[in-house]
């Protein structure tokens, strides 16, 4: 048996391959890059000529995806959880119209919020859209599911979402591989009516999703992941869901388990094994990784039936993610620590690389725009939203992707003067061109830099779908030419990109400047790949 | 057997591949392992840390428990510390010297020393500097491996062979160069 030191991501990645997954689809997003670049990296999917390049957002990979699925084909699209918003309207609607090949979306959460605005926990989407969850909480079972899944998929015709969180993402671990099974035929589907939510249609797929949703629990590809463990201590019983699981038996060990513990990796839930643990147990302690989904459902509105402990009553803390302290905690045992971290210890937060095009960017922009005062400069998300810490402090937003243009466009609507945006090349792709189509049809007063680095540079520089296409999709919006710029952010050009500001910012409509330099870090890549001879 | 090991650096300083190697050691001694990468959101300059669990049973957690880490493999002073409360009393911290300094208010190398000697079971070795009489300035990262790894429960050779395996698609100079890292490294806490 072939065995593999994987991550997380890796996991899934090679699980979806042996399962014959004929398209991968994603927008970068920490922590789930490592799923397509791994698929990008691997010979096998190179020689099978398996889809593997990047979209440019979560929507249009999701959608993509489907259409694969339409095709008869095994497809995966990947993403991290924000990215599942971004992508939510084609994916609960693919609850819908249902599947033909199978069809796996994964969503990677961060709790804690590692490199992350917020930590939405993906199982509620998974429950909205009545679809079935998986939630490994190691890497072996992460490689598992995919097969399961993919199988499920394709019974129940539903695309099925599998939920990681950062932890599961990027540790390494060794898997076990299954014999690999052949990519499908392509088939159009059955129904030719299938895939069409025309409302008299709709209608009918939907009765038929909710009769689905409530057979899920029995299939066995999914219950198998949930089960139960019975302790001789039956005061109290604990549920832990995913990678919880691994913090509890760090804890508490294979071989002594006093409590009756239930693992829950799977959803919907295993209604019987609750029903079971809960009449066995006075207590209930609940530990999940994200939000407290199983427990509020648990609780209920009235929360009068038996004792509960979890997030909602901070025997878990409320947010952040697990650790085996936090477990330890809960569950009354002791917790060892080491020593106190000494004072003289320093954060080391992260900053712009040294010679970073989007430093350059702001010293410029921190010059142009001080005589107009503060809180003018909305911005994006991505490397260049370090721009918001000391010594820059230039930006005064970082939402969601698209949002710095978006949000310019209101401020000038309600008077702001003058609103600037600044936006990466990668994330203007992603969600900024609609916006720019609001501005220019509007004429907003507005500016709006796009910081071009030629590549999505926070992820560790994955190709951008905008290189050397921003001039073009500007004019083609309909940003006029004098006032579509292209600065180079250099020491150099200091003084003349402060003048093209002031002038772009005195401008009572809508001003585009590209702010156009390599990374420096794909840029030294490149050249150590040159000089090596690959 | 298990060794719960933390590294720690700075973005770009090569903690990867010190757990890349002791991962494929792993591997080939047939030890149960989880190897987590903690990094924060920027790809270079910020802290970076990596928890390595061994061991001859399976692995739960994907990271150590506060107090549990056997070992601190640091290639720079400052960030050794910064784990402090994940080393259990016995354990061993291992660390360059060689301070990374990108914040301006970087403590004095000399208090930040200090602090490390203050740990009971603790090597500071200049790994900057014996990888350049090694001949290879880039290896300091092995340099400091090679120091840790008589706490490591895997043979020397199998670090070795580890390392020939990792760099092996770079070419054999490469892997001379880190070979002779590792070795200095090891004579160094040997002594």
């Amino acid at each position: 048996m072939k065995r593999l030191l994987l991550l997380g991501d890796e996991a899934i990645a090679q699980a979806a391959l042996d399962a014959g997954m004929s398209g991968m689809y994603a927008y970068p997003g920490t922590p789930s890059t490592e799923i397509m670049e791994y698929v990008q990296s691997s010979a096998e999917a190179g020689q099978r000529n398996v889809h593997r390049k990047w979209s440019s957002n979560e929507k249009t990979a999701m959608e993509a995806a489907l259409g694969m699925s339409y095709a008869g084909k095994r497809a995966m699209v990947a993403m991290k959880h924000v990215g599942l918003n971004v992508a939510a309207d084609a994916f609960i609607n693919s609850a819908m119209t249902g599947v033909n090949g199978g069809l796996i979306v994964v969503s990677a959460d961060d709790p804690s919020m590692h490199s992350s605005q917020n930590e939405q926990d993906s199982r509620f989407y998974a429950k909205f859209a009545m679809v079935p969850c998986f939630e490994p909480s190691n890497q072996q079972e992460a490689y598992e599911m995919v097969f399961d899944a993919f199988e499920a998929s394709e019974k129940y015709r539903l695309p099925v979402l599998i939920r990681i969180t950062t932890r599961l993402a990027h540790s390494r671990a060794s898997v076990s591989l299954k014999e690999a099974l052949p990519e499908r035929e392509r088939s159009i589907p059955s129904d030719p009516l299938q895939f069409v939510l025309l409302p008299a249609i709709a209608r009918k797929k939907y009765k038929a999703l909710l009769t689905s949703y409530e057979s899920l629990k029995y299939d066995l590809r999914i219950s198998k992941y949930n089960t139960f463990k019975d302790g001789i201590k039956r005061d109290l019983g604990i549920i832990a869901c995913g990678i919880a699981y691994n913090y509890l038996m760090e804890n508490i060990g294979d071989s002594q388990v006093d409590f009756p513990v239930l693992k829950i990796a799977a959803y919907p839930f295993p209604k019987d094994l609750i029903k079971d643990i809960t009449e066995r147990c006075n207590e209930i302690l609940i530990l999940e990784e994200g939000a407290p989904l199983v427990e509020e459902a648990l609780r209920g509105i009235l929360d009068n039936g038996i004792k509960i402990f979890g997030r909602l009553d901070e025997t878990v803390p409320r947010d952040g993610e697990l650790n085996p302290a936090i477990v330890a905690k809960a569950i009354g045992l002791p917790v060892s620590f080491g020593s106190e971290v000494p004072a003289l210890v320093k954060m080391r937060p992260p900053s712009f690389c040294k010679g970073c095009g989007h430093a350059d960017m702001f010293d410029s922009l921190i010059e142009a725009i001080k005589e107009y005062g503060p809180g003018r400069v909305f911005s994006d998300i991505g490397c260049y939203t370090l721009g918001a810490l000391p010594p820059y402090s230039a930006i005064n937003s970082c939402v969601d992707m698209g949002a710095s243009v978006t949000m310019a466009i209101g401020a000038a609507d309600a008077g702001l003067f003058p609103a600037v945006a600044v936006i990466g090349d990668s994330t203007f792709t992603h969600s900024g061109l609609t916006g720019l189509l609001d501005a220019v049809v509007k004429n907003s007063s507005v500016t709006i830099i796009i910081s071009d680095n030629s590549t999505t540079g926070m992820t560790g520089g994955q190709e951008s779908q905008a290189t050397g296409r921003i001039e073009q999709i500007c004019k083609g919006i309909g940003v006029s030419a004098e006032h579509l710029k292209v600065i180079v952010p250099l020491r150099k050009n200091h003084e003349e990109n402060i003048r093209i500001m002031k002038e772009e910012f005195e401008y009572r409509g809508v001003s585009v400047i590209i702010a156009s330099r390599e990374c420096i870090q794909t840029a030294s890549a490149k050249r150590k790949s040159a000089a090596s001879g690959n | 057997m298990k060794n719960d090991i933390i590294l720690s650096g700075v973005g770009g300083q090569g903690i990867l591949s010190i757990a890349a190697a002791i991962g494929l050691a792993a591997v080939a001694n047939d030890l149960f392992l989880k190897q987590s990468e903690v990094h924060g959101m920027s790809q270079r300059g910020g802290d970076v840390q990596s928890h390595l669990r061994l061991s001859d049973k399976p692995v739960h957690s994907d990271l150590i428990p506060y107090g549990k880490a056997d070992l601190i493999i640091s290639v720079e002073p400052m960030e050794s510390l910064r784990y402090l409360p994940w080393l259990s009393k016995d354990g061993w911290l291992v660390t360059n010297s060689a301070p990374f300094i990108n914040i301006p208010e970087y403590p004095p190398v000399e208090e930040i020393l200090k602090e490390i000697r203050k740990i009971k079971n603790h090597i500071i070795i200049d790994a900057d500097v014996i990888a350049r009489e090694s001949g290879s300035i880039r290896s300091g990262n092995m340099v400091i491996l090679g120091a840790a790894s008589p706490f490591i429960n895997m043979s020397f050779a199998s670090l070795e062979d580890a390392i020939r395996k990792l760099f092996g698609r770079k070419g054999e100079e490469v892997v001379e160069a880190n070979l002779k890292a590792l070795k200095a490294g090891r004579e160094l806490s040997g002594k």
